[in-house]
């Protein structure tokens, strides 16, 4: 086992950058997930960890050691892929066994660590058989057999899920994260799902356009997102954003919509009157109040959502679409008017311009900020 | 609309007239080869008198055993063999690295070196045949078998090279860096796990470089002079006199020139089925 450092790591393909200095540090054990849309470079960086790629400047280290130009067999790790990349003409127990053969280990050792892994992953009945004999969820598994096999010094994972059915997918995720919690073994795990991102992290990386955009455990990233980007990445159904103007007074603070509408938010000292601002509000932490309790605002009922356990309504506030999430199964008419309060405490204020999250008074900075 | 009785004709009709399409193509194909067959077995002195027949009245081995015994044939075919081998082996060699290396690496003149080879492909032969000719010559490579494998291996791999670069593609890169990471050199990973999967398509560039040199014909007849180095399709010219075309023997010697070619197929054909259902190795 061992600790990841990357320092101002860096890629480019001609003159095209990928990635625009990278750090992070992973300590020993620790399950980090990279994440982000689709081309933000997460599979570069993993790749790059792996020595799959070059680096073009930079470092990383593993277990204190810059890896730089080592080659991929000198570094000490496993990569489940993808793809699985299964050898595709030897069958399951040679393709576990491959690696270790490779490092000359003796036979009774091998088998024995074979039997071991094939007995924890349920594998047992089927190492004779040739990957192509395998349905996706065994072939998901040897690829993690022959990761676990080897006891390398970490695990990276490049989206291992994302060919398997949504049940089988959300079993493995438990699976992996068990099977880390008993091996230990610091692990990177790249996916675009942001709900693997959540259960399974001991902290996110989130990155967007080649840059991390926040390093922070899942609660810390969900709760305090440091970007428009993140805040809109994770969480799902996705965070509603409205733009308006802020004003402040005293110890109160509030947003004022295109249409008038005045939204309550706990003050920032970064914002100053008049700023252009996009709130962000989750659709939890938007209420529907139907007794007039408390001070709300009025929008327009467009479609309902139920979803057995909970409730989606989708209205429009100012003209813009919102999405209120609740447990209770509100009786409301489709085209009705309803009034709906925001949370206040969990109302976010960004600034337009630089889409940063402007932190209200006496929070501290302690998530990582690009 | 249609009845299941009217379906089921014209299912019949479908695949009638599939089959007998395929049935007219493959007589096309195989006919001049039914009838270098039918030559060989005729008797010379029926040959001519007997007009156009599908089949002699009578047969005969004699032109086989003329050119089995009597003739310098089985000197020609050994030479071929050997040739043919050799180019084939040599080609899918370099074939298989180069194609390699075009298939997985990116650098600098990869583009000039593609063009330049696909050029190479453009000029018709006979251009070359003279500076071949001179090139070779200072260094004693002509009137030699070793010199026609140069040759031929030079004018081989171009094409064999592109043919295996797009067995490389088929197969996943992951497959080698998975191999990468699980402790290979990317030459070993390249011997281990990729080599055996484009088995066919290496079967197939084997085959297809071993034909085109065992029917080639030019450079055998330009840079070889001597009866012991020439080919079998020279040899097969040593049956046109100034007299006349031995069209039996000729046809004989055809016939048995026709058996490594289909006995090497034979030999690769397990791999180029293999080749043909490559989507079931999936990654
Ligand atoms: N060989 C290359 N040449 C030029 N650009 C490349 C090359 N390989 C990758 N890129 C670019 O690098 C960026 C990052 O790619 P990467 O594969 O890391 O994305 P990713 O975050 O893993 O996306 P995904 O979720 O789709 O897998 C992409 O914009 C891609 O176009
Ligand atoms: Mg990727």
């Amino acid at each position: 086992m061992a600790s990841i450092e990357i320092t101002n790591a860096r890629k480019s393909y001609g003159a095209v950058d990928v990635l625009h200095g990278i750090n992070l540090d992973i300590q020993d054990g620790e399950f980090i997930v990279l994440v982000g849309p689709s081309g933000c470079g997460k599979s570069t960086l993993l790749r790059m960890i792996a020595g799959l790629e070059d680096i073009t400047s930079g470092d990383i280290s593993i277990g204190g050691t810059v890896i730089n130009d080592l080659q991929p067999k000198d570094r000490d790790i496993a990569m489940v892929f993808q793809s699985y990349a299964l050898y595709p003409h030897m069958s399951v127990a040679e393709n576990m066994s491959y690696a270790l053969t490779l490092r000359k280990t003796a036979k009774e050792k091998v088998a024995s660590a074979i039997e071991n892994v094939a007995g924890v992953l349920g594998l047992n009945a089927l190492l004779e058989r040739r990957p192509k004999a395998l349905s996706g969820g065994q072939r998901q598994r040897v690829a993690m057999g022959r990761a676990i096999v080897r006891q390398p010094q970490a695990f990276l994972f490049d989206e291992p899920l994302s060919n398997l059915d949504a049940r089988l997918r959300e079993q493995m995720r438990t699976e992996i994260r068990k099977l880390h919690r008993r091996l230990g073994a610091t692990s990177v795990y790249v996916t675009h799902d942001q709900i693997e991102a959540m259960t399974m992290a001991d902290r996110i990386v989130a990155m967007y356009n080649g840059i991390v955009q926040q390093v922070g455990t899942p609660l810390e990233i969900y709760d305090r997102p440091a970007n428009i980007f993140v805040a809109s990445f994770i969480g799902s159904p996705a965070m509603n954003f409205l733009e308006g103007i802020y004003q402040a007074e005293g110890d109160k603070a509030a947003i004022t919509l295109e249409d008038g509408t005045v939204i309550p938010v706990l003050p920032s000292p970064q914002a100053e009157n008049g700023q252009h601002i996009t709130l962000g509000a989750r659709p939890e932490h938007i209420d529907i109040v139907q007794d007039g309790s408390r001070p709300a605002v009025s929008s327009n009922v467009e479609l309902i959502e139920p979803m057995g356990l909970s409730t989606l309504v989708h209205v429009t506030l100012a003209g813009k679409p919102v999405k209120i999430f609740t447990l209770a199964r509100p009786d409301l008419a489709i085209g009705s008017q309803v009034q709906i309060a925001f949370n206040m405490d969990k109302t976010h204020i960004f600034d337009r311009q630089s889409e940063q999250r402007l932190l209200p008074l006496n929070e501290p900075r302690h998530t990582q900020q690009t | 609309m249609s009845t299941p009785g009217n379906s089921a004709l014209r299912k019949t009709v479908y695949w009638g007239t599939h089959y007998l399409m395929i049935a007219a193509f493959v007589v096309f194909a195989l006919f001049p080869l039914y009838w270098l067959l039918k030559v060989s077995v005729t008797p010379n002195d029926i040959l001519y008198t007997e007009g156009v027949r599908m089949w002699p009245s009578r047969t005969t081995w004699d032109n086989y055993t003329f050119v089995m015994t009597q003739s310098n044939f089985p000197h020609y075919f050994m030479n071929s063999v050997i040739v043919s081998g050799s180019t084939a082996f040599f080609t899918c060699i370099i074939a298989a690295v180069t194609g390699y290396a075009f298939s997985r690496f990116r650098f600098r003149g990869k583009i000039i070196i593609v063009a330049l080879m696909l050029i190479t492909q453009m000029f018709p032969l006979v251009m070359l045949i003279a500076p071949i000719f001179r090139i070779l010559a200072p260094l004693g490579l002509t009137d030699s078998l070793t010199g026609l494998i140069i040759v031929y291996t030079a004018f081989n791999v171009p094409f064999a090279t592109f043919l295996m670069q797009s067995f490389f593609d088929g197969i996943p890169k992951d497959l080698e860096e998975a191999a990468m990471i699980d402790g290979n050199t990317r030459f070993e990973a390249f011997r281990r796990i990729i080599l055996p999967l484009t088995l066919p398509g290496i079967a197939a560039t084997l085959g297809f470089v071993f034909t085109a040199a065992w029917s080639e014909l030019l450079f055998a007849l330009m840079l070889v002079s001597s009866e012991s180095a020439s080919t079998f399709p020279v040899g097969l010219l040593s049956f046109v006199s100034k007299f006349g075309v031995d069209f039996g023997q000729m046809m004989a010697a055809g016939v048995l020139a026709l058996i490594p070619a289909c006995a090497f197929f034979l030999l690769i054909q397990r791999y180029l089925v293999q080749g043909l259902t490559a989507g079931a190795v999936k990654g």
